[in-house]
């Protein structure tokens, strides 16, 4: 058989395809340039921009205010962590202390947040590589989180819940009750995601040993979040620069060093439970006090630079605040986390197939929006 | 657990690292006036020298560059280099500016930290500024016929831009 094809003319040929704009595996407008030969990648090169909205440009024109519910349309499953990255930054800059009631609930509220995003990325996770219903356990399970959301924030996704000096309202009577329940539901549900998708065996053929990136390789390509420390960079913000009430809770970073889809795939399995964990160290105490300090109708920040960072569901989000000292930004940044997370998806993916490629970039859980802004 | 206990090195103050740094290339400029980090102003011939002197030196070691912006000061165009050491956890900023703006031009930083080449491609695509050896230099969000460099400060664009 070898030498007939050797003697005859057949030959292969690199060419190209289009994966996306409208692919379901980039859940968004994220199109790739794939170089394959046969069904082996060559080269990937992400074509960006369909929804760009140049939130910075139209941050110079806004209030520091105003720039709050713009941060929530960057990426929209960590809404109340960006929030509270600008909120940092401003509060920061302004020296002004907000009440202890504050720090936790934001903690809190963050930690549900991390939880209901990341039981999204199980669902559609599953849904990349086959298993359908991943998909309905993990709505059912953020579903309650985002009714949680509803009540005392007024909204499901984007919840616009901060704002520099406090909170926007105090947490509805309701919240604690149900916080509580859910983490007692979900405490119950969690296994179940183990026992239905991560022992399975070809879930587990499709992602050991796919997508290799080395912990050089993640702090090089700037990756952070559940990405680099799959891969064994410990890089958590929660713990390396604490925020809010992080600096008063145990919990262990999720750290695993086989840099592989099935390594950042249990770093993120193991954050839910240390977000409970959070969250339950917290609920019985939310300090009493106020639910803001007053500031100013028109907040301006001293001349100066400021740089605050958070960690999001999906890594590292800064925000690089340049003042004049008037009352909108001479320039601000947001450093996403998931452009840097997505440059090294050429990486991980040149030389595997076009299913591992899905697979892998399931486990860097791009939102289009945060890659864009 | 073990892999918590790795990375306790010590950090340098910024003090010690204006000492160490000062002496590897004249004419920088150090300054912590208004910011939390110590920041370093290059010129742009001295970038790419300090940049892997940064990186290579064993008491520095600043190996992650978690944030690559483009700042138009008006006169100037520039870049600002956010940089931490994954080893000692210390953190520095390096600036750089030119005053050339039909032809802004600074050295690429890509061949020292590899997060550099789409952050580089973001900043010429906003703020025009050509990046020197860099392996892909085009625009990464915006289409190639787009006339102009938005985020820049005399950016005019009638339709698309809402001015208070």
């Amino acid at each position: 058989m070898d030498t007939t094809i050797e003697n005859s003319n057949l030959k292969s040929e690199e060419y190209f395809i289009n994966m996306g704009p409208q692919h379901p595996a980039t859940h968004g407008v994220l199109r790739l340039l794939l170089t394959i030969d046969g069904e082996i990648i060559k080269k990937v090169e992400p074509d960006l921009g369909y929804i760009h909205r140049s939130i910075e440009k139209m941050s110079e024109r806004d209030s520091y205010q105003q720039i709050v519910h713009l941060t929530d349309r960057m990426d929209y499953l960590s809404s109340h962590i960006n929030n509270e990255a600008v909120c940092l930054t401003v509060e920061n800059a302004l020296q002004l202390e907000v009440p202890e009631r504050v720090k936790v609930i934001r903690t809190i509220i963050s930690e549900l947040t991390r939880i209901a995003s990341h039981c999204l990325w199980w669902g559609v996770m599953g849904m990349d590589v086959g298993a359908l219903t991943s998909y309905f356990y993990g709505f059912r399970d953020r579903e309650m989180i985002n009714d949680i959301f509803e009540e005392t924030c007024g909204a499901r996704l984007t919840m616009n819940y901060n704002l520099p000096g406090g909170l926007m309202y105090d947490i509805h009577p309701n919240f604690v009750k149900r916080t509580k329940d859910f983490i007692a539901h979900f405490k119950t549900k969690l296994p179940e995601y183990d026992r239905l998708l991560t022992g399975n065996v070809i879930f587990q053929k499709r992602m050991k040993g796919v997508g290799i990136l080395t912990k050089e390789d993640a702090i090089s390509f700037g990756a952070s979040g559940p990405v680099a420390r799959g891969s064994g960079y410990s890089c958590d913000v929660r713990k390396h620069h604490p925020y809010s009430a992080y600096k008063n809770v145990s919990f262990t970073e999720s750290l695993k060093t086989a840099g592989d889809s099935l390594a950042r795939y249990e770093v993120r399995i193991q954050e839910m439970w240390e977000s409970m964990s959070i969250i339950e160290q917290l609920i019985d105490n939310i300090p009493e006090g106020d639910y803001k300090v007053a500031t100013k109708a028109v907040i301006k920040l001293p001349k100066g630079e400021f740089y605050q960072k958070v960690e999001t569901a999906r890594g590292e989000l800064g925000v690089y605040i340049i003042s004049t000292g008037t009352k909108n930004p001479y320039r601000i940044k947001f450093r996403s986390p998931g452009l840097s997370n997505l440059s090294l998806l050429n990486h991980i993916a040149v030389g595997g197939k076009i299913g591992d490629l899905v697979a892998s970039m399931a486990t860097l859980d791009l939102v289009i929006p945060d890659i864009d802004r | 657990m073990d892999l918590m206990k790795v990375n306790k090195t010590e950090c340098m103050t910024n003090e010690a690292l204006q000492n160490l740094i000062s002496n590897w290339i004249p004419e920088l400029t150090f300054t912590e006036e208004g910011s939390q980090y110590l920041n370093i102003i290059v010129k742009p011939e001295h970038l790419h020298q300090l940049m892997s002197q940064l990186k290579s030196n064993n008491d520095t070691s600043f190996d992650y560059l978690f944030c690559l912006s483009g700042v138009d000061w008006g006169k100037e165009l520039g870049v600002v280099y956010h940089l931490e050491s994954t080893t000692y956890r210390h953190t520095i900023v390096v600036k750089t500016q030119t005053t050339d703006r039909e032809n802004p031009t600074i050295d690429s930083v890509c061949d020292i930290w590899k997060t550099a080449e789409f952050h580089e491609r973001e900043v010429f695509d906003f703020f025009g500024i050509t990046f020197n050896n860099h392996p892909n230099l085009k625009r990464l969000f915006l289409t190639d016929e787009w006339d102009g460099f938005p985020l820049r400060k005399d950016y005019v664009d009638e339709i698309n831009m809402i001015i208070k």
